[in-house]
């Protein structure tokens, strides 16, 4: 198991984490104008890298809140976590 | 007093050999990325099929070494959408032939499959999946829990457990197979007709005319191709990044484990959705279980503890027996999730190359199935009709097949 650092409590163990997908994925401006092939792209497709990846997690057993996390796929290792909209990231 | 074997005395022996170990030509007509049972499959059934046989299966690892060697091998055909009940019970038909077609043991054994209800829900998904299965002239009954513990004696039907058993379904031809002896005797047949099966050489690239492929790059040189197949499971998007083709494919983390040996006291396959676990007796003894995929994407084939955690917990509360067994070895494997929970087949935007994806948690079932399909998919340029409903394009269309209840966790 391995611990997973919550921008608000610090390090806690995965089990109190939530897994949310990737991060920044936002709502269409402009909906109305969407294709079918473009709605498909929001609703259905998302990045699968192996290697660094921008996600979202929610710290659902602590303080509920979601923040931003960069991991390797490869080595499930976390890079950063962040608060949304925080520049500034740490491990 | 009836003399009867231990489990695994009458297992067949390791064959003294399996096949070539080519060096990669210059060209074939069809290029197979990844070693796999389907590629595997897929090459048995161009040859056997449509008489294809200049045809390569790189495989960066060794032979079947991915999801093929690590899966649980549960085969079954009780799917809800007729989309769905078509080519897996089409894969089904294959299987109760397959030893005689590859002239190789596989250790097919039809012991049945139990899939439990443990919600008035449930109850209620399950019932209507049977009649579903039974429209589309697939063996399923549904079962209350005397009638499952008459199955699966050991299975604790009691009513004060935290998710009781309401009863099941149950589907009489579902069974097991011995996964590397399947690879081993489509591996076997695809050499002997002439087909390279090249190990150790993993797809990094792809030399491109337009909207076709001509040859792959490889980290054993470039491979000339007319057609590519790609046969990859869990690696599918990194091989699409390489081509700037984007499909709704998320990797996961899939685990299993294994009990010591022990004496026959499994006689079926049980499987629990809402519980999360599932678990069939292998032909040496050991219970062979399995539970969801890690919540994160990942590609590195090992998994979270606590997951198993989880999972023997479900699995001894269902079965107070297996409480003292203990646990020889965990690993995981690298799925490829929809959101659909069904896989894609067929076309991509490149003429020449066809994917094969996207089957999630369950493929193994599939494999003579989709072998057979994909490979006239590849020789005709053109989806097989049981793999039609499955293009890139229902995401766009809307024509989903939502297989969740059936297929998301369960395998
Ligand atoms: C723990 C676990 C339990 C499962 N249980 C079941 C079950 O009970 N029943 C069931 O039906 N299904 C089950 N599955 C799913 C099933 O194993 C897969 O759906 C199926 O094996 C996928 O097809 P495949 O056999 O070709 O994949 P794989 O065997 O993974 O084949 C893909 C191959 O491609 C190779 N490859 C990848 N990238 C490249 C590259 N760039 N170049 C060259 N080669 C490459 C890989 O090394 C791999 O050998 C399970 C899976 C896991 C992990
Ligand atoms: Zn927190």
């Amino acid at each position: 198991m391995q611990l997973i650092h919550c921008p608000w409590c610090g390090p806690r163990e995965e089990v109190e984490f939530h897994y949310g997908g990737q991060a920044d994925i936002a709502y269409p401006e402009r909906p109305a104008e969407l294709s079918d092939q473009e709605w498909a792209e929001y609703v259905f497709y998302r990045d699968n890298p192996k290697g660094t990846f921008a996600e979202r997690w929610s710290h659902s057993a602590g303080c509920r809140r979601w923040f931003n996390a960069v991991r390797d796929t490869h080595t499930y290792r976390f890079l950063s976590t962040a608060k949304p909209r925080q520049k500034e990231v740490r491990v | 007093m009836t003399q009867t074997n231990p489990p695994g005395a009458d297992l067949p022996e390791h064959p003294d050999f399996l096949w070539r170990n080519p060096e990669p030509k210059k060209n074939y007509d069809v290029v197979i990325v990844g070693g796999g049972g389907h590629g595997l499959a897929t090459a048995h059934y161009l040859v056997r099929n449509h008489g294809i046989t200049n045809v390569a299966v790189l495989e960066k690892g060794w032979l079947a070494g991915g999801n093929m060697a690590r899966n649980t091998t549960l085969i079954r055909s009780n799917y809800l959408w007729d989309e769905s009940a078509a080519i897996y019970e089409h894969s089904l038909k294959l299987w109760e032939g397959l030893e005689d077609d590859l002239g190789y043991p596989i250790l097919f054994s039809q012991r049945g499959v139990l899939n439990l209800a443990h919600t008035e829900q449930d109850v209620r998904d399950s019932v209507r999946r049977v009649e579903a299965n039974k429209l589309n002239g697939i063996d399923a009954e549904w079962l209350g829990p005397d009638e499952v513990k008459r199955i699966c004696p050991i299975i604790n039907t009691a009513e004060d457990i935290r998710y009781p058993v309401q009863g099941a379904t149950y589907q009489p031809r579902a069974g097991i197979a011995k996964h590397d002896y399947v690879a081993w005797g489509f591996g076997r047949r695809v050499d002997e007709a002439g087909v390279d099966l090249i190990q150790d050489c993993e797809v990094t690239g792809f030399t491109v005319d337009g909207d076709r492929v001509t040859g792959v790059r490889t980290t054993r040189g470039d491979i000339g191709c007319g057609t590519v197949a790609l046969c990859a499971a869990g690696h599918t998007s990194v091989l699409l990044d390489q081509l700037g083709v984007r499909a709704p494919l998320q990797s996961h983390p899939l685990q299993a484990l294994v009990s010591e040996l022990l004496e026959p006291v499994h006689p079926t396959i049980v499987m629990s959705n809402a519980v999360h676990v599932y678990v069939s007796q292998a032909h040496k003894g050991e219970l062979v279980m399995g539970a969801g995929v890690d919540s994160y994407n990942g590609y590195g084939q090992r998994g979270a503890f606590h997951i198993i955690e989880r999972q023997m917990a479900a699995a001894v509360e269902l079965f107070p027996v297996f409480a003292r067994a203990h646990l020889l070895r965990s690993w995981a494997g690298i799925v490829d999730v929809t959101p659909d929970a069904s896989p894609i087949v067929g076309h991509t935007p490149y003429e020449n190359v066809f994917v094969n994806a996207g089957w999630g948690t369950g493929g193994f079932k599939a494999t003579p199935g989709i072998g057979w399909c994909f490979a006239h998919t590849l020789a005709h340029g053109e989806p097989h009709p049981y793999v039609a409903p499955f293009g890139l394009d229902r995401f766009t269309t809307g024509a989903l097949v939502d297989e969740h209840g059936a297929a998301a966790v369960a395998h």
